[in-house]
C-alpha cells in the first residue's frame, strides 16, 4: 500500500491540481443552471430559465455582439501580421533581429494596465477617444507577439528537407511555398488564430481603459458583479467553453487524421 | 539582454539582396503596427507623466511642465501598493510553481494516454471568461462556499470569520489565473527530455533526488524561468484579484493606476505610477534572467 502511494503520490497530486483548476469552470457551469434571478451567488434548485432566455439581462447580448466585432478583425489582423513576421524570422536573414524581437517580446512583459493606459492617453491626445475601433487595434497590438511565438515555433520545428524536395522536383519558390510549407505551418497558424481569438474576447484589463461607454462581454460581467452577475452570463460562459473545446477536439483528431494518412 | 539566437536561415538559395527585400517586406506591417500602437503610446505616456494640471484646473487638462518630481510623489504617496503588489505577486508565483511543477512532471512523463485530455484540462480555464471564474472563487471562498462552511464545521475557522476580502484570497485568486502560464512552459521543456537520459542516471547509480535535482531540473530551467516570469508580470499589474477576491487593505499597484485614471482623473500620476511598475519588472527580469544565465525569451 505505502509503495503503490509513493509510486502513484506524483499522479494524485496531478489529479488534485487539475481538480483545483476545473474546480471554479465546474461552478461556473452549474450556476448556469440555477434558479437565482439575481444574486446568483448561493444554490436555489435547478432550472432551465436561463438557458431558454439567454438574452433577457439588458444589454448582455450586445455585449457578446461587441466582443464578437471585437475579437474577429483583430483576430485575423494579428494572425496575418504575425504570422508574416513569424515567417521573416524563422527563414530569413537580415539586420535588426535583436530589436525586432525585443519589440515582439516587450508588449508580453508589459502590463496590462500599462498597455491600456498609454494606449487610451494616447488616443486622448490624438483626439480619437473610445470606443471599439481603439479596442480593436489594441486587441491586435497584443495578440501580434502570442501569433509570432506561436508561429514560429511550428516554422522552426519543419524539416528544411521536404522543401528542400519539393525545389528538387522543380517546384517554383512561390508553389514550395503554397504546396508544402503552408499546409505544414498550417496548424500553427490555427492554434494562433484560436489564441488571438480567446485572448482578445476574454481581456477585460486593456478594453476596458479603451472602450469608452460602449461594453463588451468582459465589461458587462465587471459592471454587473457590482449589483449581482445574472445566471444568463454564466449561459454564455458555458457556451463558449463547449464551443472552444469542441474547437480544440476537432484540431485533435484532424491532426490524428493526417498522421494515419 | 540579448534575446534569443538568430537562427540561420538555410534557405537563403535566393540572391541575397532579394531575400532581404522579402523578409522587410513581411516584417514591415506587423512592425509599424507595433511601432505605432505600443512605442509611441509609451512615449505618449512618457511625456504625460510629468505633466501637470492645467492653470485653468478643468477636469482631465495638463500642460506639460517637465515636473520629474511627479515620480517621487507618485512612488512616495504610493509605496505600500507597490510593495504589496510585488510582494503578492512573487508569494502567487512560488505557489503556482509548486503546483504547476509536479503537475507538469506528471503530465510529461506519468501521464500515459491520458496525456493530451490532461493538457487539455491544463488550458480549459482559457476557454470560460476571467472573470467569471474569478467571480465563482468569490463564490467558492464566500460566507456561504463549501470552504468556509467545512472549515467552520471542523472548528478551524471561527463562526463569524470569512476568507474573502483577504490577502490569502486575493493570492489564491493570482495563482489560479496564471496557472496554466506557468505549467505550459514547464511542460514543453520536461516533454522535451530525453527520458534515455534520465535512465542513464538511475544506471550509474544515482538515486531519484539525485537524477532529478541533477538532470531533470538543470534541463527543466529554461521552462521554470520562462513560467516564472509569464506569471510574475502579469501578476504585478493585476487589479481583479484584489478587486473582487479583496478589500481596500488588498489594493495593488494596478488598483491604484486604473481609480488615478478613472476616478480621480489624474493621468500624469497614474503615468508616472506606470512607468515606475514598468522599470520596476524589467529590472527584476533582468537581474533573474542574468543570474539564471539564460538569454532565450522569445
Amino acid at each position: 500500500m505505502t509503495h503503490w502511494l509513493s509510486k502513484n503520490l506524483i499522479r494524485l497530486y496531478a489529479v488534485l491540481a487539475i481538480f483545483f483548476i476545473l474546480l471554479p469552470i465546474f461552478y461556473t457551469v452549474a450556476f448556469s443552471f440555477n434558479d437565482a434571478q439575481k444574486r446568483n451567488i448561493s444554490w436555489q434548485g435547478f432550472t432551465l430559465t436561463a438557458w431558454l432566455n439567454p438574452c433577457e439581462p439588458i444589454g448582455i447580448c450586445e455585449a457578446l455582439g461587441n466582443s464578437f466585432k471585437v475579437g474577429i478583425p483583430a483576430t485575423i489582423l494579428a494572425t496575418v501580421m504575425g504570422t508574416m513576421i513569424a515567417f521573416a524570422l524563422g527563414r530569413y536573414n537580415f539586420r535588426g533581429r535583436g530589436t525586432t524581437n525585443l519589440l515582439i517580446f516587450l508588449p508580453m512583459a508589459t502590463p496590462e494596465v500599462v498597455l491600456g493606459a498609454s494606449l487610451l492617453s494616447m488616443f486622448i491626445n490624438i483626439k480619437v477617444g473610445s470606443g471599439l475601433l481603439p479596442v480593436i487595434i489594441a486587441h491586435t497590438m497584443f495578440c501580434v507577439s502570442f501569433v509570432v511565438v506561436t508561429v514560429k515555433a511550428r516554422v522552426a520545428s519543419l524539416d528544411p528537407k521536404l522543401e528542400e524536395a519539393a525545389r528538387d522536383l522543380y517546384a517554383s519558390e512561390w508553389e514550395t511555398f503554397r504546396r508544402v510549407t503552408l499546409p505544414l505551418v498550417a496548424p500553427g497558424i490555427a492554434a494562433a488564430a484560436l489564441l488571438s481569438f480567446a485572448l482578445s474576447f476574454d481581456d477585460f484589463i486593456i478594453t476596458n481603459f479603451n472602450s469608452g461607454v460602449v461594453d463588451t462581454f468582459p465589461e458587462y460581467v465587471w459592471t454587473a458583479a457590482l449589483r449581482g452577475v445574472p445566471p444568463q452570463a454564466n449561459v454564455i460562459g458555458t457556451l463558449m467553453f463547449i464551443i472552444a473545446l469542441a474547437f480544440v477536439f476537432a484540431g485533435q483528431v484532424l491532426s490524428k487524421r493526417r498522421l494515419t494518412k | 539582454m540579448a534575446l534569443a539566437h538568430a537562427e540561420v536561415g538555410n534557405k537563403a538559395h535566393a540572391p541575397k539582396k532579394r531575400a532581404k527585400r522579402i523578409a522587410y517586406f513581411l516584417l514591415a506591417p506587423g512592425l509599424t503596427w507595433l511601432l505605432i500602437f505600443f512605442a509611441f503610446p509609451l512615449i505618449n505616456l512618457a511625456e504625460t507623466s510629468t505633466k501637470t494640471p492645467a492653470p485653468t484646473f478643468e477636469t482631465g487638462e495638463f500642460v506639460q511642465t517637465f515636473r520629474f518630481s511627479n515620480f517621487v510623489d507618485a512612488f512616495v504617496n504610493n509605496q505600500e501598493q507597490f510593495f504589496r503588489s510585488f510582494l503578492y505577486a512573487l508569494i502567487a508565483t512560488l505557489f503556482a510553481l509548486a503546483i504547476a511543477y509536479p503537475l507538469a512532471y506528471a503530465i510529461a512523463f506519468r501521464s500515459g494516454p491520458w496525456k493530451n485530455l490532461m493538457l487539455i484540462l491544463v488550458v480549459a480555464p482559457f476557454f470560460t471568461s476571467f472573470l467569471l471564474r474569478t467571480l465563482a472563487w468569490k463564490q467558492i471562498l464566500g460566507a456561504e462556499g463549501p470552504v468556509v462552511s467545512a472549515l467552520q464545521f471542523l472548528g478551524i475557522l471561527p463562526p463569524e470569520a470569512t476568507i474573502t476580502a483577504t490577502a490569502f484570497s486575493v493570492i489564491l485568486g493570482l495563482t489560479y489565473n496564471f496557472l496554466p502560464f506557468m505549467t505550459l512552459p514547464i511542460y514543453a521543456s520536461l516533454d522535451r527530455i530525453d527520458y534515455r537520459l534520465l535512465e542513464a542516471s538511475g544506471d550509474l547509480y544515482a538515486n531519484g533526488v539525485t537524477t532529478f535535482r541533477k538532470v531533470t531540473l538543470p534541463l527543466s530551467a529554461p521552462g521554470v524561468v520562462a513560467g516564472t516570469l509569464l506569471t510574475f508580470i502579469p501578476a504585478s499589474g493585476d487589479y481583479i484579484n484584489a478587486q473582487l477576491l479583496g478589500s481596500p487593505e488588498n489594493y495593488m499597484i494596478g488598483n491604484v493606476i486604473n481609480s488615478r485614471f478613472f476616478r480621480v482623473v489624474d493621468y500624469p500620476t497614474a503615468a508616472a505610477l506606470s512607468f515606475i511598475l514598468m522599470a520596476t519588472i524589467l529590472v527584476l527580469v533582468v537581474i533573474y534572467i542574468r543570474r539564471l544565465g539564460t538569454d532565450e525569451l522569445v
